[in-house]
């Protein structure tokens, strides 16, 4: 399976089975649009009378080149190397936590999945006492796995600090006994940033996602305080200063959510920018359809040119030396995941798993709340493995979408929670998350090819 | 070669072999925790 596009002067074939990228001049990405799989070890003439426009010895020789990408394994590859099988996880080990240190939360946005931070089940922070026995039940169930991620997540986990700080102590203290590694990651809204807390997440945090949405009335419309006033002024000067003080090595995002009422939202990845972030994400809103602010089909051209013009903002800003990057628009195509990690995705409901402040267990945070998906408790230790098998048996080969798609080594199948609140089906793909999915990634590797020509 | 370009080869099939350690980072913990791409992680080993 290949995948052909162009933009801006720029032609791609990706080879979606062995997951090489290649630039064609036009002659060549006209070949390639009339060959398949089935290549001729000479070009055949009606390729050339087909490409009448170039001269023919141009067209043969491309096809030529086409065919030694092929015979090197680098064009209409078989996925026949890749044995399912053999990558479904047997025995499940948890690596990876969400910790809902706070079902309750200081802002009130508009569009929070998280029902201003309850989920739907009550306001509340989550004892010590229960991440304890969180950590406790990552550290039994994650068999040979060294690194083990803790995502202080919420609601506003800024709010259960004491929780925070007695975790990380914790988890700290068991790590040589039990020979692990534990990397930290919060997100926060930032309302009750001070001084000590910034420096102790500098300290102690890997990874620090910071909610902001771009532009002061983009942010404000939806991130209100309990009392209805906007969040940016308040929010910003605190992110600086957790930024301007963090070391560069230790990663961050500013991260922004984008609904219909902002379709122009490359200007507010800018204006993240402009702010002094430089490691941005700004994301679709997961919002239930017709709630006024949902993203829909008719959004798509508006959506799809808006990260068509943060592409060229990127590449610009890269030339005037003031880069910043982009979540959705980084991919490592040398170094990136490996294909088992690409196969499966997130790993939700098996090595991946939300636990909320009464120390119950569910596949990832966006199931939080939804009873059938109750996989057990920290309390008691218990996990559901009829649960866990089931997620860890999902993968891009199981979803009828994928298997046609040329994204799905990118993407991994997607998310099984947009899946399921949209289609009522973990393995039936979210067609609007695929097709900006699908966008973005073009955006990102045209990027690396604009970043490489600029380089050479 | 005079008409193509590339700009990674067949590295994913490489990976096939080494693959699976489960060490790396999980997707949605790093920025997203709504949507989902895995190819910007990084493989630990590359690190």
């Amino acid at each position: 399976m290949i995948h052909r596009y162009q933009k801006n002067g720029l032609n791609f074939v990706l080879d979606v089975n062995s997951g090489a990228v290649h630039v064609l001049d036009d002659i060549s990405y006209a070949v390639s649009g009339l060959i398949d799989e089935n290549m001729a070890d000479t070009c055949p003439q009606q390729i050339v009378d087909e490409l009448s426009q170039y001269p023919a010895e141009e067209v043969r020789e491309a096809y030529d080149e086409l065919l030694e990408l092929k015979k090197a394994g680098q064009l209409f590859a078989e996925d026949d190397y890749i044995d399912v099988s053999k990558y479904i996880p047997v025995g499940a080990p948890v690596k990876a936590l969400c910790l809902h240190v706070a079902h309750d939360c200081n802002l009130r946005c508009k569009y929070c999945f998280a029902s201003t931070g309850d989920f739907g089940q009550g306001r509340k922070i989550m004892p010590p006492e229960i991440a304890q026995k969180a950590i406790d039940f990552v550290i039994a169930r994650s068999g040979k796995r060294h690194n083990i991620e803790v995502d202080f997540f919420g609601g506003e986990p800024l709010m259960a600090w004491d929780t925070v700080v007695q975790t990380v102590d914790y988890a700290r203290s068991l790590e040589e006994k039990f020979n692990k590694k534990f990397r930290f990651t919060i997100t926060t809204n930032g309302l009750l940033l001070d001084e000590d807390k910034r420096a102790y997440i500098n300290e102690n945090m890997d990874n620090v996602v910071l909610s902001l949405d771009g532009r002061p009335s983009v942010n404000d419309e939806f991130r209100k305080t309990v009392s209805g006033t906007g969040s940016y002024d308040v929010i910003v000067p605190k992110f600086k200063a957790l930024v301007d003080a963090r070391d560069p090595q230790k990663d961050y995002y500013a991260r922004g959510t984008f609904t219909s009422h902002n379709l122009d939202f490359a200007d507010d990845v800018v204006h993240i920018a402009d702010a002094g972030f430089d490691r941005l994400s700004v994301e679709p809103v997961t919002a239930d359809p017709g709630c006024g602010y949902d993203l829909t089909e008719a959004d798509l051209p508006k959506i799809e040119a808006e990260y068509d013009r943060l592409t060229e903002i990127m590449l610009e800003r890269r030339k005037a030396g003031k880069p910043f990057s982009f979540f959705h628009f980084m991919v490592d195509l040398d170094q990136g995941p490996c294909v088992v990690k690409r196969l499966r995705g997130c790993g939700a409901g098996y090595e991946y798993v939300a636990v909320t402040p009464d120390g119950d267990i569910y596949p990832c945070h966006q199931f939080v709340g939804k009873d059938e998906f109750k996989q057990g408790s920290v309390l008691d230790q218990s996990f559901d493995m009829e649960i866990a098998t089931k997620f860890a048996g999902m993968n891009i080969y199981t979803r009828p979408k994928c298997q046609k798609c040329w994204a799905k080594f990118y993407c991994s199948g997607g998310c099984s929670a947009a899946n399921y609140n949209m289609n009522h089906d973990m393995n039936d793909s979210y067609d609007l998350g695929c097709e900006m999915e699908r966008k973005r990634l073009e955006c990102a590797i045209y990027l690396k090819a604009a970043e490489k020509i600029c380089a050479d | 070669m005079k008409h193509v370009s590339t700009l990674t080869s067949a590295t994913l099939k490489q990976t096939a072999a080494h693959g699976g350690c489960g060490e790396c980072q999980t997707s949605c913990q790093s920025a997203c925790k709504t949507s989902c791409t895995v190819a910007n992680q990084k493989c630990e080993h590359a690190k």
